[in-house]
């Protein structure tokens, strides 16, 4: 089949539907995988997971909604979530959300013009005996302080440009 | 990255191998590695099952079902395949010690998974880590990968002619997934909406095969109480509480961290001597004991043993083992809002009082939270709660029903002074952190 | 399985092991509310309104998925229940609109029903509720989200019960909500299930939103005018200014022969009877040339002087006769007597959509299958045809036996029909590949004795102990012979035939033929019917619908008279070959046939008049008479005035007051069974006989249950609304394979019904939002 995947993610999904008694199982990996490629889950991207697994796009759709770490819209390279559940509120972890969108000027769910930023607002990330804590994409970064989450935001920066450079 | 905390009082069962290297599978055999595995393999079903028992093991997912017993409800005669499924999606608020098991010790959980499966003549066994937990995605398939290669897993394991095969994959963001049967469903590929029970998983599970499903943290024991034998497990905890747990000490205390310490521990001596207090000499207002469903225990409540029947008996409960220090600065209301929050965001929206229940306690706790609620918001939260509680689906709508229960039960007094259009009478230096939609 | 005892309520219940609480609750007459909980469709344990208490559980516990036990002991109502169920509903009013006064729903909603019953009158709720815009998913289905209280109900009825899976759920928590397949409309069967099932207003159709308020209608039961099924739609009628518009067509009481079923044209395709363009009076063609407007009166004279005379001088063979697929068996009777004893013409023929004279010559008294024997069935075999787009409530039937009772069904088709998906197996054939696979079910030699699939496809056939066999119009002539031929070899088998409009069968079962009597009785057989009419009937088969076009090409047909019919159209006929005939037409529209006649009749349909119909299957069923429009008569009273004015004896047409009516009002009973029984009692101690008028089709029905066997059914259990199976009779017809090509099917879709779907603007919108397709013509 033609695919919208690198080679190497394609081979990964036609190996993932044999792990399973149900080629369904591999839906939510699927999904995932498919959107750190993408970067979200895009109409082709829906169509053709549909296909590989064997359900209707609807059926896609549906499970996709239901994930809180599913988009179906693009978010910044570096998607910052910052959590503010009790251990980390307790801890500051809405100083550090606040301090996030004043320092990237944008909003709770916000991108940045550049597109190298996104925010959100997250549930607990399990790192309650570290708080506060933040996810960049699947990175932790723990025990932050304002000052601490400019270092990190300044890192991913720095890491985007020297990609750009290259 | 995440590391145990420790203290002279801890006792090192499930973190025995913890900052050992043991991920490396050599390192993890020179550490009487997959040596349980191979116990259990001579003990057969019914022996382990029977040691199972002996340890006084129960699940640390929350409920505190005796392990053992668990096991033993899966009929030995089936038609369908039987499973074994790790839940790895550790999502209560204030816990975070699943996470220090996976990246610490994989191969404890692979070694536990085998047992289990042995236990009921399984041939497949699932670890399904929370979706945010991708870094341990890597490790776990690395643990897989090398079991597989040393001939632990697959065809005809340690030579027993008995096969056994492990997938790990990750969820996708959904507290309810937690759920064992929501579990089952968002590994089928679904949307995390829990199953009517029963049937029960024992007997009608993943892909409708009988299925043994149990925490990581649970599944991670396993391997060390054949190491220590079942007895000599139990010896270390309170009765019927066998063994350690992994606590997770978070918020307003000194010395945060995920301490193993035996079942029953003092909570006060866990707050003040393991944890080193309240920084900055404050007063304690509440202990919330076992991640955020649990109820809150005031100041005056904390000296008592943490194991599942002490904190039973005192209205709350052990659950997750996130234990949560709230000091006196700490506003009542903005921490009930806060959880209801979180519960309304993870509802699954499957049955009316738990869907709406949630909102609208989330919409009323705002409101009083930030001025306009009047005397009777405070009963009608109350009331809702209460009409919540029995009455889902399936125990999320308890864990957002009981604490506030509490909540308002305990505080009472806090809940009045937002009264009148004051809003919270706390100093707060952020702006509401509200409508996480 | 055996019976368990339980008490609920403290009356001691006994049902079978393994039923569900709820069930057991209401079989005895002791309701248990519930939102989500729908009989036939899978369980959710959602609304939670169903918690009843259980001795010995520590919870109130859903009545809905729990299973009754020995010596259960449960508490329905009490005050603790009670609150549950009231704050759920509490829960439940926080967002909900409470736009009652402008709700379809209104009058008829369950959460209205539920919150007057609870008491949930306070409202507790201060925040500023979720308003979102309703939503057009399609022609038929709006959604209005915030009244959705998510039973999930039209999900499952879609899904599990339509196979079309076009409804989901997304997001979560309050977020929840149903969603359409193609993210912002529906493509899907347009059945509307989704919105008789939905237990609020939050999906309501194009055809009924805000109209009408539920009770300002009246409600009648009767049979769907479109495909051969013939599905129960319940009429939804409000008075207009020129008669009783139809403003809803449901089916909620469920009491027909389909069930919970209704298809788009079921339920929505009643509006062509409110079309501003239908035909309210009588038109004459004029010496100009155009049809222009007359009174009854000028019309039917000019229309019976004119076939009078055509008959005295050219005699009966210059006059032909075309009769409907959707008039009543009353009708069809009366329309081919009319044309035998009348216009003494034996040129009399209708759309023939299947061979049932075949069908009949091959059943000779073998048993066909009723469209109920569907719902019960343990093995089908299905030749042919596509059910989920010709029959749809067969398609309905089938899937459901399939998914509830574990029936296995074989699937024999040329094309993929979707019916495929439920079978336990199925072969793929060329599309003249019929014969040939009959041949081999039958152990006979035959092209595919080669195929595994079509040689397991038999073994496992050949192993059921009971079987439906239900073919399509592939099947015609000898090869029904053949089928039925070898279906005979199987044990307690059923055979059914499927042809394709709402009364296809009855026009064959009444003689709508030009060489078979009703029942099928030959010509030759003609002698108790020139009795019973008191005329001489003539000998010679007459022509059939070609040949009558031939004729009228050829000048040899001096007149014809169709009857809801548009064979020019259906035959893709030339205008021009009916220039020299005189053409008598009624219709409800200005049809295509119409436009060429001499006189038009403006006629009412199905939903405006009583009789009876014969679906497909050879189930009796009462229509009744729903609707109305001032100007419009009934195709009977129409041929009864049109015999009138060509002098005939209306009597001897019409048995009214005439003896030898047998209306059977239970005299026989005595006087102690009702009023029906009294006035007969009263009656024949008078020495007076029921009087009929001459437009009563009863009268009718009465003369076809005396002359045609198979209609001898059980007439008060068909008046009082019981669909009623035709008996297994003897034919005396040898099968003639001249018939096979008379047979021209529809090849109607879901969303096409010959002429008269051209005319409903549902079907027509349907089809347009789709992509242009053309429409068949009856």
């Amino acid at each position: 089949m033609t695919t919208l995947f690198s080679p190497a993610l394609a081979a990964r999904f036609d190996k993932l539907v044999t792990l399973y008694p149900i080629k369904r199982s591999a839906l939510v990996p699927m999904l995932l995988y498919a959107q750190d490629e993408v970067g979200y889950l895009s109409d082709p991207v829906i169509a053709e997971i549909a296909e590989r697994v064997g359900v209707t796009e609807l059926e896609v759709r549906n499970v996709i909604s239901y994930y809180s770490l599913l988009r179906t819209k693009p978010a910044g390279k570096y998607h910052v979530q910052v959590c503010t559940n009790i251990s980390c509120m307790l801890r500051g972890g809405n100083e550090i959300l606040d301090h996030c969108k004043k320092k990237l000027g944008i909003p709770n769910k916000g991108t940045t013009a550049d597109g190298l930023f996104s925010l959100e607002e997250v549930e607990c990330i399990g790192a309650c005996s570290w708080a506060p804590a933040a996810q960049v994409n699947y990175d932790f970064h723990e025990n932050l302080t304002p000052e601490s989450i400019d270092k990190v935001l300044g890192e991913y920066r720095a890491k985007a440009e020297k990609g750009a450079a290259k | 990255m995440a590391t145990l905390s420790t203290h002279p009082d801890c006792v090192p069962v499930v973190s025995y191998r913890f900052g050992k290297g043991a991920t490396n599978i050599d390192k993890y055999l020179e550490l009487q590695g997959y040596e349980s595995a191979r116990k259990a393999l001579t003990l057969g079903p019914d022996g382990i099952i029977a040691e199972m028992k002996v340890s006084n093991l129960r699940g640390r997912g929350g409920a505190g079902f005796p392990t053992g017993l668990k096991w033993s409800f899966v009929p030995k005669q089936s038609d369908k395949p039987k499973y074994v499924l790790v839940n790895g999606d550790e999502s209560e608020p204030g816990t975070c010690k699943d996470r220090l098991i996976f990246e610490q010790d994989p191969h404890a959980v692979i070694e536990g998974t085998i047992i289990a499966g042995l236990s009921v003549q399984a041939k497949m066994g699932f670890i399904y880590l929370r979706g945010e937990y991708r870094y341990l995605l890597t490790i776990m398939e690395r643990a897989v990968a090398d079991a597989y290669a040393k001939g632990f897993l697959g065809k005809n394991i340690f030579g027993s002619g008995l096969d056994f095969d492990i997938v790990t994959q990750t969820g996708a963001g959904a507290y309810e997934v937690g759920e064992e049967s929501a579990l089952m469903e968002s590994l089928e590929g679904k949307r995390g909406i829990p199953r009517i029970r029963p049937p029960f998983p024992a007997v009608v599970g993943l892909y409708g095969g009988p299925t043994i499903i149990n925490n990581a943290e649970t599944i991670a024991t396993v391997p060390h109480i054949f190491r220590l034998g079942g007895a000599e497990y139990a010896k270390i905890g309170t009765e019927r509480n066998g063994g350690t747990r992994l606590f997770c000490l978070s918020g307003h205390i000194e010395r945060p961290g995920v301490y193993e310490l035996p079942m029953g521990y003092n909570l006060k001596k866990m707050i003040y001597e393991v944890g080193g207090g309240i920084p900055g000499g404050k007063k304690l207002k509440a202990v919330v004991p076992g991640g955020a469903s649990t109820p809150a225990l005031t100041a005056d409540e904390i000296d008592i043993g943490m194991d599942f029947d002490q904190l039973g008996k005192a209205g709350s409960m052990l659950g997750s083992g996130g234990v949560v220090v709230l000091d006196e600065t700490t506003c009542m209301v903005e921490f009930a809002l806060r959880t209801m929050k979180f519960y309304a965001h993870e509802s699954c929206g499957w049955c009316i009082p738990c869907r709406e229940g949630t909102d609208w306690l989330k919409k009323s706790l705002t409101r009083l939270h930030e001025g306009g609620a009047v005397d009777k918001d405070i009963d009608n939260i109350r009331y809702l709660a209460e009409n919540m509680l029995g009455r889902t689906f399936c125990p999320l709508g308890d864990a957002a029903a009981m604490p506030t229960i509490a909540f308002v039960k305990k505080w009472r007094k806090e809940f009045e002074d937002h009264l009148e259009g004051k809003g919270c009478p706390y100093h707060r230096s952020h702006e509401p952190a509200l409508a996480l939609v | 399985m055996a019976d368990v005892t339980l008490t609920v309520d403290g009356k001691k219940l006994s049902t079978p092991a393994g039923t569900l609480l709820i069930e057991a609750c209401r079989s005895h007459g002791i309701e248990v509310p519930a939102f989500c909980y729908y009989p036939g469709l899978s369980l959710q344990a959602a609304c939670r309104m169903c918690v009843v208490r259980i001795e010995k559980m520590p919870k109130l516990q859903t009545a809905c998925t729990t299973t009754v036990a020995e010596g259960m002991i449960v508490a329905t109502e009490s005050p603790e229940i009670a609150q549950a169920r009231k704050a759920t509903i509490e829960m439940l009013l926080g967002n909900h609109p409470l736009d009652c006064p402008v709700c379809d729903a209104g009058g008829e909603c369950e959460l209205q029903d539920m919150t007057f019953k609870y008491g949930a009158h306070e409202s507790k709720f201060v925040e500023i509720k979720q308003h979102r815009d309703e939503q057009q998913w399609s022609p038929v289905v709006f959604f209005d989200r915030p009244r959705c209280i998510l039973c999930y109900r039209c999900v499952r009825v879609c899904g599990e019960g339509m196979d079309v899976w076009a409804l989901g759920v997304q997001n979560r928590g309050a977020g929840s909500v149903i969603a359409p397949n193609r993210q912002d409309h529906l493509d899907c069967e347009e059945c509307g299930m989704c919105i008789d099932i939905c237990p609020v207003g939050a999906l309501t159709s194009g055809a009924y939103r805000y109209k009408t308020r539920p009770w300002e209608m009246s409600h009648v039961g009767t049979v769907c005018t479109h495909c051969g099924d013939g599905c129960k739609t319940t009429l939804g009628v409000r008075r207009s200014n020129d008669g009783m518009d139809i403003v809803r067509g449901d089916n909620r009481d469920k009491s027909g022969i389909n069930g919970d079923f209704l298809c788009i044209k079921g339920r929505y395709a009643f509006d062509f009877a409110n079309r501003e363009d239908r035909l309210t009076q009588p038109l004459v063609r004029k010496a100009n040339g155009q049809l222009e407007p007359a009174s009854w009166d000028q019309a039917m004279d000019f229309a019976g002087q004119r076939l009078r005379e055509i008959r005295d001088s050219k005699g009966g063979s210059a006059i032909g006769v075309i009769g409907s697929n959707r008039t009543t068996n009353e009708e069809a009777y009366l329309l081919q007597k009319f044309a035998r004893t009348v216009l003494a013409t034996n040129n009399i023929d209708h759309h023939r959509t299947a061979d049932y004279p075949a069908f009949a010559a091959a059943l000779n008294g073998k048993v066909e299958a009723s469209l109920r024997d569907f719902a019960g069935a343990k093995a089908i075999l299905l030749l042919g045809n596509d059910p989920t787009e010709q029959h749809p409530g067969l398609a309905w039937q089938i899937r459901t036996s399939v998914r509830l009772q574990g029936a296995r069904l074989y699937v024999a088709n040329h094309r993929p029909i979707k019916l495929r998906r439920q079978a336990t197996a199925s072969v793929e054939i060329p599309e003249d590949g019929y014969p040939s696979l009959i041949a081999f079910l039958a152990g006979k030699p035959a092209a595919v004795a080669g195929d595994q699939n079509a040689a397991a496809f038999r073994e496992a056939l050949l192993k059921e102990e009971s079987l439906l066999i239900v073919f399509g119009s592939e099947f015609r002539g000898r090869d029904i012979e053949a089928l039925v031929q070898f279906g005979s070899t199987l044990p307690n088998v059923k055979f059914a035939c499927l042809g394709d409009y709402a009364n296809s069968r009855g026009a064959a079962d009444m003689g709508l033929h030009p060489d078979l009597l009703p029942g099928y009785a030959p010509l030759s057989a003609s002698g108790p019917f020139a009795a019973a009419w008191g005329a001489a009937l003539p000998a010679q088969p007459g022509l059939d619908l070609p040949q009558m076009f031939d004729a009228a090409e050829r000048g040899d047909l001096a007149a014809l008279y169709v009857v809801g019919a548009n064979p020019v159209a259906r035959y893709h006929a030339n205008p021009s070959i009916l220039r020299n005939t005189f053409l008598v037409v009624q219709d409800m529209f200005l049809t295509e046939t119409a436009r060429l006649a001499d006189v038009v009749f403006p006629a009412a349909n199905l939903y405006e008049k009583a009789g009876t119909v014969t679906n497909t299957f050879g189930d009796l069923q009462l229509v009744k008479k729903a609707a109305d429009r001032a100007g419009v008569r009934p195709d009977f009273e129409l041929i009864v005035r049109l015999a009138a004015a060509m002098r005939a004896d209306i009597k001897r047409l019409v048995s009214f007051g005439q003896r030898g009516v047998q209306a059977d009002f239970g005299q026989a009973r005595g006087a102690q069974s009702g009023e029906a029984d009294r006035h007969g009692v009263w009656l024949s101690a008078q020495h007076q006989e029921p009087r009929l008028s001459p437009f009563e089709p009863f009268a009718i029905l009465d003369e076809i249950q005396r002359l045609v066997p198979a209609y001898n059914v059980p007439r008060l259990d068909l008046l009082a609304g019981n669909d009623q199976h035709l008996r297994p009779a003897l034919v005396q017809i040898a099968n003639a394979a001249s018939r096979r090509n008379l047979v021209t099917p529809s090849n109607d879709t879901l969303f096409t019904s010959g002429s008269l779907g051209s005319y409903s603007s549902t079907l027509r919108s349907v089809l347009e939002a789709r992509q242009p397709v053309e429409t068949a013509a009856d």
